[in-house]
């Protein structure tokens, strides 16, 4: 479905995650994050910039990865994202969300 | 002579032989395969093992069996590829390889999670995704008289990643049977944020869940086991009471993977998702559940991928372009438990859809939805594994690439 976010227009699925992540914009991700009240700073960004760059390479997001990336341990991941840490970050970053096969 | 070394006599190193063979010049190519285990398994039997649906025979016969004439079978371990030298270090002896087919899959690493194999672990902790496993929780099973059931998944990627969800079913049904559900508390334990995750599932199936009163645990990412106190605690400290936990521990690729320096932080293979050739190097493949392309590790997708590959590696032979081919295909069979299974047909872009399959109006089997049908279909598919399948041999009417027709891709609520 078609929305608008920060005065920008994306395409997102039902739950809120962007479709087409070359819409993407830094602004974006901000007004993402307002919505799931969390306020961007220099570690979430940290994190986003590591998951978008695990996207680009079709790598599978799981929070072993974080763990072993060196980024971030999970206890922090889990106090800045919390309530589900890898589902909001990668709403945030603008990149599905991890998936089963059904 | 050049030799083509394939690594690994599983599902798809099987196929591997049985399609190369007949295609390559038996005057020009030798053919090996390495795997040091005799017994070669039919892993979706592992499912029903537990609830004494197949008995141990059903699920092993001798690897042996399967391997074409003409391809030289050399049970001995892999120490290590030197992939810069076109090498392979056997226990002792070195093979050289012109190309190498690397299918060495990927199996359970309980160890990865503290407290797994604790005092617990095959008393009232289980897995379910080895043979050993498996047989032990029948054990456990039949005798047990019920409490607080925890089915858990540690992280993706799995093998077989409904499996965990089908054992749920099953266990309903198992229990159903022998008369005591009322006495039985089934929790689902994903660290995804539901039991279906692809928009199309979840609007046809999370009825099932409610269905069959199996309780649902989203969002859990396990940091250890408390075997003192039988729960399990995840990142955010939330934690899950059992009895008796049925887990599906960190799937990993093999050892000799990490040895040789050849692959991810869970040691799959980085591959090239649509020409299953290794990113590192060109005259080495990858296939089934070995590789890294984020295609469901299952039966059905190495045998689409092993059709592909045979295709790509002759083409390589003759110094041709490969063919960026392989999209992701997979089909499977999903038991919903009560005698009635699903049938789910998708690939890396198109999710699961609603229809008939193969044919097009006709079926008989059905996409997405629970049928008889489709649990007959999921029963006949070990014989289709042991008789087709490993031998190479095209299932009827059922292509590589996923078919569009008799689709229908507008689901409803």
């Amino acid at each position: 479905m078609e929305t608008t976010i920060a005065g920008y227009k994306i395409n997102t699925t039902e739950d809120g995650y962007l479709t087409d992540f070359s819409q993407w914009t830094k602004e974006i991700g901000i007004e993402l994050a307002k919505e799931q009240e969390i306020e961007m700073t220099d570690k979430h960004w940290e994190v986003v910039e590591f998951l978008q760059g695990k996207h680009k390479e079709d790598a599978a997001l799981s929070i072993r990865g974080i763990k072993k990336s060196g980024v971030i341990d999970i206890k922090t991941f889990y106090a800045l994202f919390p309530g589900g840490p890898l589902k909001k970050s990668t709403l945030i970053a603008g990149i599905p969300k991890p998936k089963s096969c059904i | 002579m050049k030799n083509l070394v394939i690594l690994g006599s599983g599902t798809a190193g099987t196929m591997m032989a049985n399609h190369l063979r007949p295609k390559l010049n038996k005057g020009e190519w030798n053919i090996s395969i390495v795997d040091q285990y005799k017994t070669h398994y039919y892993q979706p039997g592992f499912l029903f093992l537990p609830f004494d649906t197949y008995t141990e025979e059903q699920v092993k016969k001798v690897g042996k069996k399967f391997i074409p004439k003409g391809v030289n079978y050399i049970q001995k371990k892999i120490e290590k590829i030197l992939p810069e030298e076109n090498k392979v270090e056997l226990e002792d002896e070195t093979l050289e390889y012109d190309i190498l087919v690397v299918a060495t899959g990927s199996k359970i690493a309980p160890d990865e999670t503290e407290g797994l194999l604790g005092p617990l672990w095959k008393k009232d902790i289980f897995d379910f995704y080895t043979f050993e496993g498996a047989l032990a929780l029948r054990n456990k099973l039949r005798e047990w008289e019920g409490g607080k059931l925890v089915v858990h998944i540690t992280e993706l990627p799995i093998k077989c990643p409904v499996a965990p969800l089908e054992f749920a079913f099953l266990a309903d049904s198992y229990f159903k049977e022998k008369g005591m559900r009322d006495k039985v508390d089934i929790t689902y334990v994903t660290p995804l944020d539901g039991a279906f995750t692809k928009p199309t599932c979840s609007t046809a199936l999370s009825y099932l869940l409610e269905e069959k009163g199996i309780k649902l645990e989203p969002d859990f990412a396990i940091e250890r086991v408390d075997n003192e106190n039988k729960e399990i605690i995840d990142y955010a400290d939330k934690t899950v009471p059992f009895d008796l936990l049925v887990t599906v521990p960190t799937n990993m690729g093999d050892e000799v993977i990490e040895r040789s320096g050849m692959g991810d932080d869970l040691n799959f293979i980085p591959t090239h998702k649509h020409t299953l050739q290794s990113i590192e190097n060109e005259n080495v493949f990858v296939i089934g559940d070995a590789t890294n392309v984020p295609a469901s590790k299952a039966g059905s997708v190495a045998h689409f991928q092993a059709e592909t590959l045979t295709d790509n590696i002759l083409l390589y032979i003759k110094g041709y372009t490969l063919k960026e081919e392989f999209d992701g295909h997979a089909n499977c069979f999903i038991e919903t438990g009560d005698k009635k299974a699903l049938l789910i047909d998708f690939n890396y872009v198109t999710e699961p859809v609603h229809g008939t399959f193969p044919f097009s109006k006709i079926g008989p089997l059905k996409l997405l939805k629970e049928s008889v049908f489709n649990h007959w279909g999921k029963l006949a598919f070990r014989w289709i594994y042991w008789n087709m399948l490993l031998k190479g041999i095209a299932i009827p009417f059922v292509s590589r690439n996923m078919s569009f027709k008799g689709k229908v891709f507008d689901i409803k609520k």
